[in-house]
């Protein structure tokens, strides 16, 4: 599909200059051992849970990248790997160039990290419920120094709550007085008031009901347009990625198992289990294509499959895939993870 | 034309509290034939799962049922005692919730949950009902069904366990079943799943399914007819297809909006979804005449005074009085 | 003024005052506590004697009994003691250090109980351990011993003149103690789901200072229940400090509070003197009860799940 002119050359400078954030074959494990004397008495051994295996992928400015998976893929893990909530067990994150977690670079790090920001999942959680709107718009203001007065601060709340669709006045009231889908947009105000460049969103719409949905979604597209912001868009909702992202990095069990094109990956997907995701969208077109649900479940992350750990669901698994962990193939913009395809089978 | 086994005229479900009284169902008409698989959709607050509840006969106090009935198979289940509306619940009346881990008992085995379901609402010995538990683990799909009968709820995954919740709630045989959101809490390559089961076992045994919900996708897959709610009110029923492809009421043209399709956006930067602006008036601020009317582009006088009756348009009703020239 | 007038018609109207409103138990306890309290903070004002000033004291009034009784007089509405003390004025005294003692044990072993509660479970960790595990250990003794051994402890430590003057700080400090874990306990609980919620998430995302982040985000979500626990507790430290004073280990004889009076009234018992243990004790009663009752009004209406 042709692009407007500006846009195609807008693009091809993007392609030129570094990725606004990188990850290096980041991985993070979390210790789920039973208490000491526990493991003591009943002789059973520390459990570590891989929540990112080996997860390495480039996200450049002014795209939204969207990341997608099943409950327990890791997807909410790099995103708080990203910000800093989790220090990384493997790999490292780069952002702007910058190594974040290299030690001699903890100060330049806190002030890169001041650049990204994060809206969360759950509308009614994310804000204090105890502070004014206000107060949550204008903290990372406070935080950062970034307004001369008091007055100025108002001003840029007031601001900001508009831009986001609501009205100065509503900063004067409490969370629980708002509706779910207006507390997003304070928890998005709250997010720009810091003037980031990079959002990482963890399924910002979820919760919300589908007509909200709609209207954050647009904001949020309007957003991007009006200040050049880039996104890390987390979901497991494919119908919503398919609206808002350029590329698409789809993961199982806490590995990338494909990244591509947001129409390459739903017209033309590689891997099986993003075949099987593709396949399990409810087809509100109606167009009575038979389906033949994929059986099985997503394996217990405690004791994942070995070699490839899609192979006891894949329909295409070989011997070799129960025992070798297939590497990363590049392809043309993205990579895919998968024998079957490395052996032209599928 | 088949006759109902469900049969709501008129439902209106009422909360009273000290700063007045909250309608959150507001005559509500709706009917479920043998074997087909009703949708109920709505956003949240609409009075969807509460429309469920009242006729499971599960309405917590303060809440009641102010007007209205509930046919049963020809009878009327609403004004019942409630010892005689406990026997029809999983006798006649089935229920499958959203949430599996809660909708078992964690303490007891699958196998004693399942027994002890059967054994009250169906004369047999023990033998037999065991045998019948196996069978209808066997017959949700999950595998060496005689071993599982031990495993306690915690042994089986997400899927598993709603599959389980799904046997349970076919135990007794009953002609209806009443499923509130019962894949929201499932990942979306289990939601396939069930929805296959569902409709399977509806068209096997001839169950009536009252499949609530807020994923207009589920309904696609799963249902035959759909009613939409808003605000208490049905806003539109009708066959899925035309509701779907072809909606009627203002509301249901944006909900339909709305909704993100695959492929619809792809490739294309910064494309809009269609918005409905505002939100679903509380329970206690909903504006006189038609609910949906400050929200509506199509509004117009009428609108905002009187309460739009459901009209027939083409194969659907729908509550708009765009419609009313249309009416008989 | 109006925006006091509204703040005010708010509060009434509001969900808390209605349920309070609903209750005549809660409005009874609220009045006698009231009674209480406002006898206690007023006395030298309302008193009918000043009971510790042994210039207005009349040995010959000693043993009046009450004034519905034969030989009683309205002066001494309530009898006096073997001194000539009024049983009333005394009552009202000994409320206030009872009061005193018990709000000002409460406050600290809220402030203490709390921090620890915070610190604990933010931090997590080793520190989150160690105070739990002391919490553990202390709370495997009955709070009364911890009160006895610390009273114990600052008998010995301090000089001999000091005793009486210290006594109540001592006092103060033993129930306190005696006291911080269930605050500790409850706090961290609700700290370890706050932490978890997102909106903390945020701020650390925003880059604010752990410090911070208990003391502004998470603290003022967490105080709910202890204001609860508070309430009751201050029935608790009023018993306590009664009992330890029952046993002569509480405030010295020279500033004697309800649980002194009961043992100094004690000793009159037996000769028929019934009055002076009973009063005091009753009046210890009614306090600890009517507040016992407030606290148990206020755990259910703040209770979101029973509304």
């Amino acid at each position: 599909m042709p692009k407007p002119r500006a846009e195609a050359s807008a693009s091809g400078a993007a392609l030129a200059e570094r990725p606004l954030l990188r990850l290096h074959d980041l991985g993070r494990d979390f210790d789920v051992s039973r208490p000491w004397l526990n493991r003591v008495i009943e002789g059973t051994p520390r459990q570590l849970l891989r929540a990112v295996d080996g997860v390495s992928l480039e996200v450049r400015r002014g795209e939204t990248l969207a990341l997608v998976g099943e409950s327990g893929c890791g997807k909410s893990t790099v995103a708080r790997l990203i910000v800093g909530l989790y220090a990384p067990t493997r790999g490292h994150v780069e952002f702007d160039g910058l190594d974040l977690s290299a030690a001699r670079n903890a100060d330049e790090a806190r002030s890169q990290r001041r650049r990204m920001q994060m809206i969360f999942q759950d509308p009614y959680a994310s804000l204090n419920p105890r502070w004014r709107v206000r107060d949550i718009v204008a903290e990372p203001i406070r935080v950062l120094g970034l307004a001369a007065s008091r007055e100025r601060e108002l001003a840029r709340v007031g601001e900001l709550l508009r831009q986001v669709g609501l009205s100065s006045d509503d900063g004067e009231k409490y969370p629980h007085e708002f509706s779910g889908g207006q507390r997003q947009r304070i928890s998005i105000a709250r997010a720009l008031s810091g003037n980031p460049e990079f959002l990482v969103c963890d399924e910002p719409t979820s919760a919300l009901d589908v007509s909200v949905q709609a209207q954050i979604l647009n904001l949020m597209t309007d957003l991007q347009q009006q200040l050049g912001l880039t996104y890390l868009f987390i979901s497991h909702n494919l119908a919503v990625v398919s609206h808002i992202a350029e590329r698409v990095g789809v993961m199982y069990l806490g590995r990338l198992v494909e990244i591509a094109d947001a129409e390459e990956l739903f017209l033309r997907p590689r891997h099986p289990y993003t075949r099987l995701l593709l396949d399990a969208i409810p087809d509100l077109e109606m167009s009575g294509k038979a389906r033949t649900p994929v059986g099985g479940e997503v394996p217990n992350p405690l004791a994942p499959p070995t070699g490839c750990a899609f192979h006891p669901r894949c329909p295409h698994a070989n011997a070799r895939c129960t025992a070798e962990r297939p590497a990363s193939i590049a392809t043309a913009r993205g990579m895919v993870a998968c024998h079957a395809v490395e052996e032209r089978r599928i | 034309m088949a006759s109902a086994l469900l049969e709501v005229r008129g439902l209106r479900v009422e909360f009273p509290t000290r700063r007045g009284t909250l309608v959150a169902v507001d005559d509500v008409s709706l009917s479920i034939a043998p074997g087909e698989v009703l949708g109920v959709v709505g956003e949240s607050g609409a009075g969807k799962s509460l429309t469920g509840t009242a006729i499971i006969g599960l309405l917590e106090p303060p809440g009641r049922i102010a007007a209205g009935e509930i046919r049963l198979e020809g009878e009327r289940i609403d004004n019942l005692p409630n010892e005689t509306m406990r026997r029809i619940r999983g006798r006649r009346i089935g229920a499958i919730f959203q949430d599996p881990l809660t909708s078992l008992n964690p303490l007891y085995t699958v196998g004693a949950q399942l027994i002890e379901t059967i054994l009250t609402h169906l004369p047999m010995d023990r033998g037999a009902a065991r045998a019948r538990a196996v069978a209808l683990l066997d017959e949700v799909g999950i595998p060496a069904a005689g071993s599982r009968l031990e495993h306690y709820p915690h042994q089986f995954s997400g899927g598993m366990r709603q599959r389980v919740v799904i046997a349970l709630a076919l135990c007794a045989e009953p002609r209806l079943i009443i499923a509130d959101e019962p894949t929201t809490a499932l990942d979306v390559s289990i939601q396939a799943q069930i929805i296959a089961l569902l409709k399977r076992l509806a068209r096997e045994h001839g169950t009536a399914v009252m499949l609530i919900t807020h994923d207009m996708g589920v309904i696609a897959e799963t249902a035959n007819r759909v009613a939409v709610m808003y605000a208490g009110r049905i806003a539109e029923i009708g066959p899925v297809g035309e509701v779907i492809h072809a909606p009627r009421h203002p509301y249901t043209v944006g909900l339909m909006g709305s909704i993100p399709k695959v492929g619809k956006g792809l490739g294309k930067r910064h494309a809009r979804l269609t918005q409905i602006e505002g939100a679903m008036p509380r329970l206690n601020a909903i504006p006189p005449g038609c609910a949906f009317n400050p929200r509506c582009p199509k509004r117009f006088a009428r609108c905002m005074v009187d309460q739009p009756s459901a009209m027939r348009v083409g194969n659907n009703l729908a509550a708009c009085w765009l419609y009313a020239e249309t009416a008989r | 003024m109006a925006a006091v007038e509204g703040w005010l018609r708010r509060a009434w109207d509001h969900d808390l005052a209605w349920s309070f409103r609903r209750s005549p138990v809660t409005l009874l306890a609220a009045f006698l506590t009231l009674v209480c309290v406002g006898s206690a903070v007023f006395a030298p004002w309302i008193a009918p004697q000043n009971p510790f000033d042994s210039a207005t004291l009349n040995l010959t009034d000693g043993f009046t009994p009450p004034a519905w009784t034969d030989g009683g007089s309205t002066k001494y509405l309530l009898g006096t003691d073997d001194q000539g003390r009024d049983i009333l004025s005394t009552i009202m005294y000994g409320a206030r250090i009872s009061l005193g003692v018990g709000l000002a044990a409460v406050l600290f072993s809220a402030v203490l109980g709390v921090s620890l509660g915070l610190l604990s479970g933010y931090l997590g960790g080793r520190l989150d351990a160690f105070v739990m595990r002391v919490a553990d250990i202390q709370l495997s003794f009955p709070a009364i011993l911890i009160a006895l051994l610390i009273d114990g402890v600052a008998r010995v430590a301090l000089p001999r003149e000091l005793h009486d003057q210290l006594a109540v700080y001592v006092l103060v400090l033993a129930i306190g103690v005696s006291g911080w874990v269930q605050y500790a306990r409850t706090v961290r609980g609700s700290t370890l789901v706050e932490k978890s919620k997102e909106y903390v998430q945020a701020a650390r995302v925003i880059g604010r200072h752990p410090l911070a982040i208990m003391l502004r985000h998470v603290l003022p979500n967490v105080t709910g229940p202890v204001l609860v626990i508070a309430t009751i507790h201050i029935a608790t430290a009023i018993i306590t400090e009664a009992t330890l004073s029952f046993l002569g280990v509480g405030v010295p004889p020279t500033q004697p509070s309800l649980g002194t009076l009961v043992r100094i009234g004690n000793d009159f018992l037996i000769s028929g003197e019934w009055w002076i243990t009973v009063f005091p004790g009753l009046a210890l009663v009614v306090l600890v009860l009517s507040v016992n009752l407030l606290g148990d009004w206020l755990r259910d209406a703040l209770n979101p799940k029973l509304r």
